[in-house]
């Protein structure tokens, strides 16, 4: 079964671009919003199938590559503090703050644990009542509902010993802050499944209208991304603007009510620092006031902004999709998962990473 | 029972019975443990006449390996320390084109640990060795302080009379060579995983932890060209393939539509964020064989339960020395690299 399914998934590919490359008639391009979709390009070689009128772009997709660094300093000046217990995601253990990382940190002898779920986060509180813990929430729309259950959940048990550093941000603001960057020269975009699932998207549609670009909400599959790109590039064609649904076996219009109801009432909307654009208005979530007790920023202090020097490393660039991570003279020579000099890089789901794992053809890095 | 005949047999009450730092102090605690517990166990008469080492008669060319295991949990879904113990460094020796015959066991224990998990490993190490057909000649025991062990760990060296009679290593592979994969990937490192952070996973998955060795020497014996053999424990098949390639000077290129991963290894692979490629295994190998005896090399493989699923997935060409490149399911093309650092899940 397996290879025969294979087969016709190869099979089907080659229809859509196929198809694609039939209605193609002049340059486009397209932005995906979301890392996981950029690795899934790259991984199978999607944009390889499209007629080179296509350009495919990748934004700021990725939670970890767009974690201002305050964040991670504040992360790692709170493993640091005495009888904490950090609870992170993996892939953040890995990028860079200012001096160090939160793997060297835990090296060096800091508790920082890795967890799959935020409730595991939870229950680490709960076996270690003497010691404070700390999760360390990032994301997107798709993590914020079960990192806001854990501030809800914690509240309901009493718990005083947890609390959460927030650094959730919202994908519509962002796409908006693109859109109305000088220069700006993207067509349509493909938005996250996974985000549009808990969000639904109504709040796309504003967008599309008044910027004239289409938006193609879409999977992770191959054959996913490239019905989304198809369907993106026929409403180019034919001059139309809006909202589409590639996604309808998980994403309806109106999203998880119940998820962005948990997200409403622990979190609230403010402005907030994105890696590469700055501040954005209204395109994060902060711990709401009637939750503040479990906000890490209120036990520890305040994240404080700092001047986002990056030297050499243009990841700014590449989260705002303005240039290619193989465009950078340092891709693969200077920069290296084991060396990286900017979070893309470093990131599993980071564009600079997917490039250098899927793309890279020459091998050894110049030392 | 009370204390008194408890100091005289530490394992009359076994149950109960903790490691403790006595049993590593090489007197008479020690004595006991050996002799009531890795002597039975192991039971061959070279450590029957108990002796510093192991005097063994071996003529012509011998391979020699050793590793060490330090897995957590010490038990998971399919297998144990102990018999990974066994079976990964009879592995090494297979992968060398030898017949694996003697091992030793060194034993690094935590204070604390409790004897009857010992012996539960103890007894799996015998059990693999009796199936595989090597003896466990010579050993070691240390005990360290609570808290500075994970229980415990275990080296393992072992010997093995070569078979083959042309070497079988990288340098050996040709353009053109055929690369076999013995199965399907990715069962050990996801049942570990699953087993150490309590994953809630719906179906079973059990590592493949296994000797490799029979079905390496039955291609042997068949006397198949085989240029060169990895068994893709960590790092799983990206990484054997690319030092394979890299020190073979050689560019691979592999079709992933042929890559056998069960469904539900790659939807855990697909949630966590993790390539099936990088996984590691325990009873996989990957077999570098000259294109003439690509069909016969995965007869034989297929006539033994640990390679029956063997698959031809590419082969080896000029190009840049270590590039590996996959065909993706729907045509597309990828670069196959090596994990950089470890392997972390991802946020969403
Ligand atoms: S390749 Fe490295 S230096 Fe260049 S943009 Fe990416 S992360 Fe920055």
């Amino acid at each position: 079964m397996k290879y025969r399914d294979e087969y016709r998934t190869a099979d089907a590919a080659r229809g859509y671009a196929n198809a694609i490359a039939r209605i193609t008639t002049r340059p486009w391009t397209l932005m995906e919003v979301c890392g996981g979709q950029t690795n899934a390009i790259m991984r199978f070689g999607i944009d390889q199938l499209l007629p080179k009128e296509i350009s495919l772009i990748h934004g700021p997709g990725c939670p970890v590559c767009v974690t201002p660094i305050d964040y991670i300093d504040k992360a790692l000046d709170i493993a640091g503090t005495p009888g904490v217990i950090l609870c992170t995601f993996g892939d953040m253990l890995r990028v860079p703050g200012t001096k160090s990382d939160l793997a060297a940190a835990r090296a060096g002898g800091a508790d920082v644990r890795v967890v799959y779920s935020p409730l595991e986060a939870l229950a680490v509180a709960r076996d270690h009542p003497g010691n404070e813990v700390v999760f360390f929430a990032v994301g997107f729309e798709t993590t914020a509902p079960a990192n806001a259950m854990t501030v809800y959940q914690a509240d309901r048990e009493g718990l005083v010993n947890f609390s959460v550093l927030v650094s959730q941000v919202l994908v519509p603001p962002a796409i908006c802050a693109l859109l109305d960057r000088p220069g700006n020269r993207i067509h349509g975009f493909l938005a996250a499944g996974h985000v549009c699932t808990i969000t639904g998207y109504a709040e796309y549609e504003p967008i599309a209208r008044q910027h004239r670009v289409p938006i193609v909400v879409t999977g992770f599959e191959p054959l996913d991304i490239l019905e989304g790109v198809y369907r993106c590039i026929h409403q180019l064609e034919r001059g139309e603007s809006i909202v589409e649904n590639q996604y309808s076996r998980a994403v309806r219009r109106p999203g998880n009510q119940l998820a962005q109801q948990v997200m409403e009432s622990v979190f609230q909307i403010v402005p907030r620092h994105w890696r590469g654009m700055g501040e954005i208005t209204a395109s994060g979530l902060g711990v709401s006031p009637a939750y503040q007790t479990f906000d890490a920023e209120a036990r520890f202090g305040a994240v404080i902004s700092q001047d986002e020097s990056q030297g050499e490393c243009t990841s700014g660039a590449v989260l705002r999709g303005e240039t290619r991570p193989d465009q950078c003279p340092a891709f693969g020579t200077r920069c290296t998962p084991e060396h990286p000099l900017g979070v893309t890089m470093v990131s599993e789901e980071g564009a600079c990473a997917a490039y250098y794992r899927y793309r890279r053809q020459v091998r050894r890095p110049v030392e | 029972m009370n204390e008194d005949s408890e100091q005289h047999c530490p394992l009359s009450s076994e149950g109960r019975e903790l490691v403790k730092m006595a049993h590593g102090g090489g007197g008479r605690a020690t004595a006991r443990l050996l002799d009531s517990l890795f002597r039975p166990a192991f039971d061959n008469p070279w450590l029957e006449r108990q002796h510093d080492g192991a005097v063994l008669d071996m003529p012509g060319a011998m391979a020699f390996t050793t590793d060490s295991f330090v897995v957590r949990p010490l038990f998971f879904p399919g297998s144990d320390i102990g018999a990974m113990a066994v079976h990964g460094t009879v592995n090494d020796i297979a992968m060398c084109g030898a017949e694996p015959q003697y091992l030793s066991a060194g034993f690094i224990l935590e204070e604390g640990l409790p004897l009857a998990t010992l012996r539960r490993v103890v007894d799996s190490m015998a059990a693999a060795a009796r199936e595989t057909g090597v003896r466990i000649v010579t050993g070691d025991l240390k005990v360290v302080e609570r808290g500075k062990a994970d229980g415990l760990y275990i080296n393992t060296a072992g010997v093995g009379r070569v078979v083959a009679n042309h070497p079988i290593e990288p340098g050996q592979v040709r353009p053109g060579d055929r690369l076999l994969l013995s199965g399907d990937i990715g069962r050990h490192g996801i049942a570990v995983m699953a087993a150490r952070e309590k994953l809630d996973l719906q179906s079973a998955i059990e590592s493949d932890c296994a000797s490799i060795a029979p079905p390496v020497m039955a291609l042997l014996n068949e006397g198949i060209a085989i240029r060169c053999l990895r068994d893709l424990t960590r790092g799983g098949l990206a990484s054997a393939l690319v030092e394979v390639a890299e020190t073979a000077g050689l560019a691979a290129r592999i079709q992933e539509a042929d890559i056998p991963v069960r469904e539900d290894i790659s939807a855990v692979c697909e949630l966590l964020g993790l390539d099936p490629l990088h996984v590691a295994n325990e009873g996989r190998f990957m077999a570098v064989v000259a294109p003439e005896d690509v069909d016969r090399a995965i007869d034989i493989l297929r006539r033994h339960s640990v390679s029956e699923a063997a698959v031809d997935i590419g082969l080896f060409l000029e190009g840049s020395a270590g590039l590996v490149t996959a065909q993706s399911v729907i045509g597309g093309s990828r670069v196959v690299d090596m994990l950089s650092g470890e392997q972390l899940p991802r946020i969403c």
